[in-house]
């Protein structure tokens, strides 16, 4: 099975996402944002950093690489698409998910370990936890504030589309805690903290972050 | 040459951390006016000669696709002599 792991100018995180594809037991096929071919991926993964050096807007620039305009077709076919930290940015900015990551509400750039917990685990990514379990990885962002009108929150909300939101305080005044959201399908989801950077207690604080990423075999193999 | 101005401002309901920021700034220095500071972009865009009404509708398109995020932010278009 085979997961594409996109690389913008300036993604960072493309090596870990890669690596922790592999943990989990799948192929990393890296994916070139100037290729608009997928390589024959069975899903992909947008990952972190800060590409086109988040000028205009994170993620603005980005959604019109040739690479997205594939992804966005064969996501909307049902293809598991994953965006963690910027690739979430990105995801928005593409209205493939709705609502948008602002500045966070103080304004630093934050880095901890952070506990979140899973609010939905019916989707492509997530199907590996259970529902409500707390999981402790990574957040560092400057750009994570989850914001979208009244009407978009209670559809989300209503819908159960919420797939994690950050237990204790809000790091950066997200909406309603929100960590992670999913499309109504549930094949696409954008997280703003990195699974990636916890898949074995060795080098993160957990290895709690590697469910996304066996989630998204299964997902495959009952397809 | 014309100069064509895109103004993009964040919506009045969404958080501006830096507006804020900018607003608790001023009163440290005596600036004591200000009731609160929402902060923007501005694009400016030379054009060769006069802008025509297709263009503009061009510029007006370009600003909702990319220079703005009409999820969070509105814009606006205007010519400058």
């Amino acid at each position: 099975m085979k997961v594409g792991v996109v690389t913008f100018p300036g993604t960072l995180d493309d090596r870990d996402a890669a690596r922790a594809v592999r943990f989990a037991g799948a192929q990393a096929v890296a994916l070139w944002h100037a290729d608009s071919d997928l390589h024959g991926v069975d899903a992909v993964i947008l990952p972190g950093g800060f590409s086109y050096g988040d000028y205009l807007r994170c993620g603005a620039i980005s959604r019109f690489a040739p690479v997205m305009q594939t992804i966005i077709t064969r996501a909307g076919e049902g293809m598991p698409l994953l965006g963690i930290c910027n690739g979430f940015q990105v995801l928005c900015e593409a209205h493939l998910l709705p609502g948008a990551l602002t500045r966070n509400s103080e304004l630093h750039f934050l880095c901890r370990d952070q506990k979140i917990s899973i609010e939905n685990n019916k989707t492509a990514w997530t199907s590996s936890y259970s529902q409500g379990e707390e999981i402790v990885i990574p957040l560092k962002n400057g750009e994570g504030s989850f914001q979208c009108d009244d009407a978009t929150l209670a559809r989300l909300e209503g819908d159960g589309r919420i797939v994690a939101r950050y237990v204790g305080e809000n790091p950066n005044g997200s909406r309603n805690l929100i960590a992670g959201i999913t499309n109504e399908r549930g094949n696409i989801v954008g997280l703003m903290p990195h699974p990636e950077h916890a898949i074995d207690s060795l080098t993160g604080p957990s290895d709690q972050g590697l469910g996304f990423f066996t989630s998204v075999l299964t997902a495959m193999v009952n397809k | 040459m014309a100069k064509i101005v895109v103004d993009v401002m964040l919506k009045p309901e969404i958080l501006d951390p830096q507006g804020t920021a900018v607003a608790a700034a001023l009163p440290r220095l005596g600036f004591s006016f200000a009731q609160s500071v929402r902060q923007g972009k501005r694009f400016e865009i030379e054009i060769e000669g006069e802008p025509t009404v297709e263009q503009l509708a061009q510029v007006e398109k370009a600003a909702e696709t990319l220079l703005a995020n009409p999820v969070i932010e509105t814009f606006t278009v205007r010519v400058e002599k």
